[in-house]
This record gives C-alpha cells, structure tokens and sequence, in this order.
C-alpha cells in the first residue's frame, strides 16, 4: 500500500515536471513563432502564394518551387538573422527579380495549397507592389530621360506609364515621370532590378505597405453622379450668380464676360486683349495668377 | 557476466569479423546518406530523382511524400491549402511506416539519428556516464505541444526549429545558423542526458513509434535462450529499456521473443553486437502479438523498473 502511494506520487511528480518543462519550451517556441514569422519588406514570396497568415500553416518548406524555378531566383530563408520563416522561399527583387514565365512552373508541383495553383495567368500574379519611392533620386523627376523601368517591365505600358509634366527648371522641356498602376502591377521586381541608381528608387513593396485605402464610407461625387447620370440629390439647378446686368461669369475660365448687343457672350471683355473698362478690371487678378 | 565497457563489441568482433559485427550498422549509414545523395543529385548533377526534403518531396516528379508531422501541424493551424496531394503524400509515407514499423525512419533516414549516434558513442569513449534524468513520456508531451503550438500561431511553428528538418533541409538547401541547433543537439546528448533528444525528446520519434506500432517487420529474438547476460546490446540500444521483455525476463512471462515496444527503431545494433546471435529481424504476426498472456503487465513491470535495466 505505502510503496503504491509512493510511486503513485513519484508518478505524478514526474508528470507535473515533465508538463512544467514542456510547456516553457512550447511558450518559448510560440514567442519565438510570432517574432520569426513576420515577413521584412524586401524579402518577397513565389508568385500565388498565399497570404502571409494563411502560407504560413500550409508551406511544409520542401523547396520544390526553388528546385522548379528555371532561374533559380527563389531561396529557402536559413534560421537566423532577419530571415523570413525557416525554410520558406523567397526572393530578393533587387538581385533576382521573377522573370514571371508564362508556364509558371514554380506552382504546379507545390504539395499544398501554398501557392495557389489556380493561378495560371503570371499577370494576374500579385506578389507586390512596385512603389517609386524616392522621387528625390529618381532621376527622371530631374528631367533626364531614364525610363529603364518602364522599359523593362513585362506588364509594358500597363504597369508603369510614362505621364509628362513640365519641367519647371528649364522651362521648356517635359518629365517622363514613372508611374505604376496597381490594377497591373504583378510585383515581379522586373523594374527594381533595373534602375539604374546605386540604390534604387522604384521597389516593390508588399501590397500592406504599398497601398492607402479610401475610407469605406467615401463616394466621390463626381463619379456616383456619372454611374447614376444626374444628381444623386436634388436635381442640378443652375446657379444664379448675383452680377449686375449685362454681365455674366464663366464657370470654366473663372472669367467675367460682358453681354454684347446681341445677347451673347464673350465678345468684349477677353482679358487677354484687355480694352480696358469694368471687365477686364474684375479680371485683372486671374490674368496675374496665370 | 556483464561486459566491462572497454571490451564492448570484442566478441561479437572476434567471432562474426567486421563486416558482420556491423552490418547493420554499415548499411544503414549507406541508406541514410543515399537517400541525402538522391536529394542532393538534382541539384549537383541534374538527375532529378528525389526533389524537395524529408518535410516533403516528390519522387521522379510524380509520387508526392508528405512527414507526418508536418501534415499533423497543418491540420492543426487550420491550413487552407491542403491538397489532395498533400493527403496522397502523407498516407503514402504513413502507409509505408506502419508497414516497415517500428521506428525505422529514425535508424534509417533521419539525419540526426547520425548526429546522436556520434554523440552516444563519444560520450562512451569518453566515459561519461552521468545522466540527467528525463521522463520517458516527455516526447508524448512535446508532441501534444508541438500540435498547440501550431494551433496557436496558426502556422507550422515547430518547422521554425525542428532539429530534423533544420538538418536535413540545411544539408540541401543551405543551413544558415541551423548548424547552432545542431550543436546543441549533440552537446546535449554528449554531456546532458544520454539518448537524451531521439531517446526522451524528439516529437517526430514519437510520432513515427505510433505510427509503426503494430507494424510487423520486428527485431525477433529466437535464440534467446542463449543469452549470457553480456549487456552488451544495452549498452548500445537507443532504448535500452524495451530490451527485457524480449530477453530472458520475458521468457520468463511468456512473452513472444522480439522486440515488440514501438519505441525500437530496428536499427538492429542488438543483432550487430551479440556474439551469441540472441536477435535477428523477422516478422511478428498478429496473433503472435496477441497470444502473448501480459504484454501489458510486462510493459508495466518495465516502466515500474521491477525488470531490471541497463546499468
Ligand atoms: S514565375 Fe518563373 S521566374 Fe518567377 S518565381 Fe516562378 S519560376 Fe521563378
Ligand atoms: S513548393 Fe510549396 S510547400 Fe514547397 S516550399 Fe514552395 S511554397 Fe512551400
Ligand atoms: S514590379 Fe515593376 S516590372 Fe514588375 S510588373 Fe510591377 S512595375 Fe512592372
Ligand atoms: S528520434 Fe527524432 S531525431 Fe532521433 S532519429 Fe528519430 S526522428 Fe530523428
């Protein structure tokens, strides 16, 4: 009887100290779990992956996109250092940017659901977004023609394109400043590869970073007005601007217009050819602010 | 008598020769760096037979293998993504384990396995015999937490630090700091706790001995009247206390003459060692297993220490 008692307590001590040490180990390598499973920016997963949340429980880390992947851009991060989660693949853009084939042979052999296999077009493929980001050394905010970027990109003329400005400096020249599209972009780092700065200026991003989102309760105007095709409100009334007679203002132009003889507008007061008189008065500051 | 330790192995040595004194031994070294090798050819000398790692991988492009416990830590985070080739590969490697049994995936494919094995055979040589004391169902509880844990984080968590995939993973694909836990593995059976990781610790030991439990492939130990007491194959055993029961002690109860506790890994080091060929595999039938009168009493005596075990 007393030998079974001890034994029994001999039992559970053991239980009770085993459990104790277990569940450190278990709290450890959960904390450990929530620092090591965040992705830094710059480390980039195989197109179709899912989620980061989601691609984390269904990665088993076997590498079979890396061994698939004609050009050997996709790496299985190592323990330590900043590292994505040990053993999950990824790439950097600014060494090894996806060259997104048209096969997509990284996902077809992935054992689970990682990467999406119902991703068969690679423009469709989300895996970030290219930001210019430092429009300082950019150089085509210079007025110096680059557009390696735009040039490079496979998703051409869609994911960036070249919008003109003025170039302020010189006066008379245009800006073929960059612009990407995210209806487009696929993030395959094509363009961050290829600029041409020491550091450069156009990276991907992952879409978290690199997108703002407009408050779900905002409409802009304009357009629920087009979708509708009238005031969504009371009708449209045409405002009555209180100007003495004759006289009447231009919306467009911000101008003010003298009536002619005949009724009609514009004939007499275009600031441009000031003839003096009151018009041309009322218009003088938008002539200076121009 | 038992044998003095640094004598161990020179009988089965003068009688059997080298060869025969660590056939097992050697042809499991040769299986567990082939199957590293045939991971390791796609990649070196693009012949594609094996691609991936043990966490999974595909055979000649087509026949998809999936670990277990890998597939046990996605059920548990709740993974969208399991495929039905995931559910192929896992049943395939399941099936494969319950068939081979015992834990056979330890003595032949884990790369630790090396690891430890060194480090036992070191800690010999060095004559260390101090041992932590660590209960033999901690690997039950690390296996139970290993499971939480990926419900909790919702992701494969323990893959973050799994000594087995680290190694393994790290051969093919490059280690990184995994050579750190790889160290502290062995350092920790040298100077710890003997057997300490694959004997008392490792969840996926633990796994695979439930999956191949009823398997019938088994060390059978016929001869065992023979038997002269030596020791020797404790002293070698990775768990030496599932030896008794298939010994003199069993005879003794009745019990059928194997080794039938699913914590052995048929790594047939008992048989390499015993100068009186006591053990050699075989198979182990179900009504064998079942005719046995207390095979859970003698289970029982050995967890009570009444069976007395390597000294
Ligand atoms: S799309 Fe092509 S280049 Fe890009 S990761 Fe997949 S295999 Fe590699
Ligand atoms: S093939 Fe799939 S499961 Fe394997 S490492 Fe790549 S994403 Fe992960
Ligand atoms: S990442 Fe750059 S190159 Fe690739 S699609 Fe987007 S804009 Fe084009
Ligand atoms: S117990 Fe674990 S580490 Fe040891 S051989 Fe088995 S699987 Fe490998």
């Amino acid at each position: 009887m007393a030998a079974k008692q001890v034994s029994r307590r001999r039992f559970l001590t053991d239980m009770a100290r085993t459990a104790c040490g277990v569940s450190l180990f278990a709290l450890g390598l959960g904390l450990y779990a929530r620092r090591g499973n965040a992705l830094p920016p710059e480390f980039i997963r195989p197109p179709g992956a899912l989620d980061e949340e989601k691609f984390l429980a269904a990665c088993t880390r076997c590498g079979i996109c890396v061994r698939d992947c004609p050009y050997g851009i996709l790496k299985l991060a190592e323990l330590g250092g900043e590292n994505p989660a040990t053993g999950t693949p990824y790439f950097i853009a600014r060494t090894g940017p996806c060259e997104m084939c048209e096969d997509i042979p990284c996902i077809p052999n992935c054992p689970t659901g990682a990467l999406d296999h119902a991703l068969t077009d690679i423009e469709k493929a989300r895996m970030g977004l290219a930001v210019l980001i430092d429009q300082e050394a950019c150089i085509a905010f210079q007025g110096l023609r680059c557009e390696v970027c735009f040039n490079v990109c496979p998703v051409r003329g869609k994911a960036i394109t070249l919008e003109y400005q003025p170039n302020k400096r010189s006066g008379r020249h245009a800006m073929f400043i960059p612009v990407v599209h995210s209806e487009y972009c696929t993030g395959c780092g094509l363009c961050e590869k290829a600029c041409i700065l020491e550091r450069e200026a156009i990276k991907v991003l992952p879409i978290r970073l690199a997108k703002g989102e407009l408050g779900r309760h905002y409409r802009l105007g304009w357009k629920e007005k087009a979708k509708r095709g009238g005031s969504l409100v009371t009708p449209d009334r045409e405002h009555r601007f209180n100007l003495p007679e004759g006289v009447e203002y231009d919306y467009s132009t911000g101008r003010i217009y003298m009536k002619d003889k005949s009724g009609k507008a514009g004939s007499t007061a275009d600031p441009a050819k000031p003839k003096g008189g009151a018009a041309s008065i009322l218009n003088r500051g938008i002539q200076e602010a121009k | 008598m038992a044998t003095p330790i640094e004598e161990l192995g020179h009988d089965a040595l003068a009688k059997k020769g080298w060869l025969g004194a660590y056939r097992w031994l050697i042809l499991r070294r040769i299986t567990q760096l082939s199957i590293l090798g045939l991971f390791l050819l796609g990649p070196l000398a693009g012949i594609w037979i094996l691609k991936g790692n043990l966490s999974s991988s595909l055979l000649l492009d087509t026949v998809p293998m999936v670990e277990p416990i890998v597939f046990l830590q996605m059920l548990a985070a709740g993974a969208v993504g399991i495929t039905t080739t995931t559910v192929i590969g896992f049943l395939i490697v399941m099936v494969f384990y319950a068939l081979v049994g015992g834990r056979a995936y330890c003595a032949w494919v884990c790369p630790v396995n090396i690891v430890t094995d060194t480090a036992h055979w070191l800690r010999r040589k060095l004559g260390i015999r101090t041992s932590a004391k660590i209960p033999d169902h901690a690997r039950w509880w690390m296996l139970g937490f290993v499971l939480v844990v990926a419900a909790a984080t919702g992701s494969l968590a323990w893959e973050l630090v799994n000594p087995v995939s680290l190694t393994h993973r790290g051969i093919i694909y490059g280690m990184g700091a995994g050579w750190a836990v790889i160290l502290g593995i062995f350092a920790y059976d040298l100077l710890i706790a003997r057997h300490g990781w694959c004997g008392h610790l490792c969840p996926m030991g633990a796994l695979y001995s439930a999956i191949g439990s009823m398997s019938a492939i088994r060390m059978r130990s016929d001869n065992r009247a023979a038997c002269d007491d030596c020791m020797e194959c404790f002293e070698v055993c990775p768990e030496p206390r599932i030896l008794p029961p298939a010994l003199k002690q069993g005879m003794k109860q009745g019990l059928p003459p194997a080794v039938l506790s699913s914590l052995c890994t048929n790594c047939g080091r008992c048989a390499d060692i015993c100068a009186k060929d006591v053990f050699a595999f075989g198979l182990v039938l179900p009504r064998e297993r079942m005719a046995s009168p207390s095979r859970e009493g003698a289970a029982k005596a050995v967890d009570e220490g009444t069976i007395k075990q390597a000294p």
